[in-house]
């Protein structure tokens, strides 16, 4: 899988393109942790639209970002997951801590 | 229409992705839809995550992927000789997880159970688990 950021005025648009699951999550977990600066980064929108495959383990990716920055104030939205994947985001109930919104 | 299949693949994180894609492509002859076809996948990689994670926790082993299709019912079984689970009722609790600390959600058994039709999990004699799941496609007509 990739990721892919692009950075404006606060904001962190990570599009994640691929398949996420156990083998790749550790690689994302660093590459997240690297790339979300809290002194310049308020808001990080997480763009699903290319991401094929997303298994339990996306879940807990996100619900660790979520607890590592959130005291840091950052806040994150999900946008444009397929069917699937939408279907375990739900399932999880993360929409309440990143909810979704329709457009990056 | 029926069919079967055995898969044994070293449980090592690349064999993921191979494993849901092969039951997949297996159960494609039943005409599933994207969204079918996404459940399948998720579930299979559920099931075989938690043989290499779970199951191996120091590594090595096999994981064994069973496929079964039968009057319109996808059945699949994954099955490795690792650890088992000591406590099964309480591992299939949403958010349940013995490894908070390496972020992982707790979310695998109560998916694969939410995106299959069933759910069955069991130590196997001589250690290890058996998850089976079955579920049923209805096909476009």
């Amino acid at each position: 899988m990739e990721a892919h950021y692009d950075y404006s005025g606060g904001t962190l648009k990570v599009s994640l393109s691929g398949e996420l699951d156990e083998s790749n999550a550790g690689g994302l977990r660093a590459s997240l942790d690297a790339n979300i600066v809290p002194q310049n980064t308020k808001r990080v929108i997480l763009d699903l639209s290319r991401l094929s495959f997303m298994d339990s383990t996306g879940i807990g990716v996100l619900v660790g970002r979520y607890k590592k920055f959130r005291p840091k104030s950052v806040a994150f939205f999900i946008t444009e997951p397929n069917a699937t994947v939408d279907k375990i985001l739900r399932l999880s109930g993360i929409y309440t801590i990143m909810p979704r919104i329709e457009t990056a | 229409m029926e069919n079967s299949m055995t898969l044994k693949l070293p449980a090592v994180g690349k064999n993921e992705a191979l494993a849901r894609s092969i039951v997949a492509a297996f159960a494609v002859e039943l005409d599933p839809d994207t969204d079918e076809l996404g459940d399948i996948k998720t579930a299979v990689s559920e099931a075989v995550t938690n043989s290499i994670v779970h199951g191996y926790p120091d590594g090595g082993g096999e994981v064994e992927i069973r496929a079964e299709i039968k009057d319109r019912i996808l059945h699949i079984e994954v099955l490795d000789r690792g650890v088992g689970i000591p406590d099964i009722p309480a591992a299939l609790q949403p958010f349940y997880t013995t490894k908070a600390d390496e972020e992982r959600s707790g979310m695998g058994f109560t998916v694969m159970e939410s995106f299959m039709d069933s759910l069955k999990v069991e130590n196997r004699e001589g250690g290890g688990l058996k998850v089976t799941m079955e579920k049923s496609l209805r096909g476009k007509i």
